[in-house]
């Protein structure tokens, strides 16, 4: 069976992690966890795109196309060509 | 130089506080839920009072000051124009840029002595923790996702794994239907003037049913659960459409009972991929990957449909 979130654009370097933990502190889906002095993704497919783990990582370790999976919001920017508008600009799509 | 205004406010809801929450999830009045952005003292707060980050939204800035009762602490209210803080940090207004420009506008560091922020978790995908810190002085501690969860997170300032995850329960889940349905409510009025039994079921199917069925509706895609509630609403309306007109010819039957199998599906699939945005955890990819899919597919179905109910009364005349 298809399963459209499958795959999503979370990267992680964990040479360039120095264990600071943010990732497990942020990351709503629980997707990191401590290894020793090394974060490790233990459930990439629960990863959301947020992208709090990549703003909050100092060191650039993680990278991810951070953005709002909300279908109204890209319909709307796929029909009018507009950037993706989500709640906080003039369309909500709560 | 005039020192900044630090307004007061306690950890009691009164009962316009409640009408307002009413109001707000009933989507009366969308964005226009909004406390003053600021700096707010609670239960005589000293220097040393912990300080607390929300969105200028009332649901937000409540929940937080309901959580704090029986403590003394400051609350920092950015202007995330009356937005929750998970969907404004996700557009950036709850973010570094405007906590940065708070705590100097309300020169936070001159009423407190300490440096250190309490943020609610759903803040992080705005905020950059370690760029406050090295901008303001301000280190940030992530809270609990919940501001309920705070009192138990205060005891020890650690977040136990189960307070750092969203959840979506069915109470969660139910406090959004009103606000669904009032958006459906123009086209659901029409809808019911015109007759349209089954697209008036099959909208509150995708409005008020699948909210409630979610985490129950086979496959994991958004679309496909939607597909599956509309086949089971949409089945009743062909079943009868066939039984009804036992005179019909047979292939008429059989188009009529196509054309309700094709349309309600198809709306109510629309719906429920929209409720995506509703959801704490889909991801934009796995979104993408569903329109894709799956929005061709529902406009072939409605084109179907579209063409059987002009069609068909067509072919029955040219029979006769």
């Amino acid at each position: 069976m298809y399963n459209a979130y499958q795959f999503n654009t979370l990267q992680y370097n964990a040479e360039l992690c120095t264990g600071c933990g943010m990732c497990v502190e942020v990351c709503p889906h629980a997707v990191f966890s401590m290894n020793g002095h090394r974060a490790q993704v233990v459930r990439a497919q629960s990863c959301m795109e947020c992208g709090a783990c990549q703003l909050n990582c100092p060191f650039g370790a993680i990278a991810v196309e951070s953005g709002v999976g909300c279908a109204g919001a890209m319909i709307r920017a796929a029909l009018t060509g507009r950037k993706e508008a989500t709640c906080g600009r003039e369309q909500p799509c709560n | 130089m005039q020192s900044p205004v630090i307004h007061s406010t306690t950890s009691q809801l009164t009962l316009a506080n409640r009408w307002d929450h009413f109001l707000a999830r009933w989507g009366v009045n969308r964005s226009g839920h909004r406390v003053e952005p600021g700096l707010y003292a609670m239960g005589n707060p000293t220097p040393d009072s912990q300080v607390f980050v929300t969105a200028n939204y009332t649901l937000s800035f409540d929940a937080l000051r309901s959580a704090l009762a029986g403590l003394g602490a400051y609350i920092l209210v950015l202007d995330t124009k009356g937005i929750n803080v998970w969907c404004a940090a996700g557009e950036g207004t709850f973010g570094t840029e405007e906590l940065v420009n708070r705590i100097q506008v309300t020169e936070l560091a001159s009423v407190v002595g300490h440096r250190l922020l309490i943020l609610p978790q759903l803040g992080a995908p705005g905020v950059a923790a370690h760029l406050v810190r090295k901008r303001t002085g301000f280190q940030v501690e992530y809270g609990p996702v919940r501001a309920e969860d705070l009192p138990e997170y205060l005891k020890s300032c650690q977040a136990t794994p189960e307070m750092r995850k969203v959840r979506f329960n069915l109470w969660d889940r139910l406090v959004l239907i009103p606000v669904e349905l009032v958006y459906a409510l123009l086209p659901l009025l029409i809808l019911i003037i015109l007759g349209s039994r089954g697209i008036v079921a099959a909208i509150l199917a995708g409005v008020v049913l699948f909210p409630i069925l979610l985490p129950w509706l086979p496959t994991s895609n958004f679309s496909t659960k939607g597909f599956i509630l509309g086949g089971m609403v949409a089945l009743p309306f062909a079943i009868r459409t066939f039984l009804l007109n036992p005179d019909a010819a047979l292939w008429l039957r059989v188009g009529w009972a196509l054309a309700s199998l094709m349309t309600i599906p198809a709306i109510t699939a629309y719906l429920t991929l929209n409720f995506t945005g509703s959801t704490p955890f889909t991801s934009r990819s796995g979104v993408r990957n569903e329109i894709f899919a799956y929005v061709p597919k529902m406009a072939w179905m409605l084109g179907l449909a579209v063409v059987l109910n002009i069609a068909l009364p067509l072919l029955q005349k040219l029979v006769r």
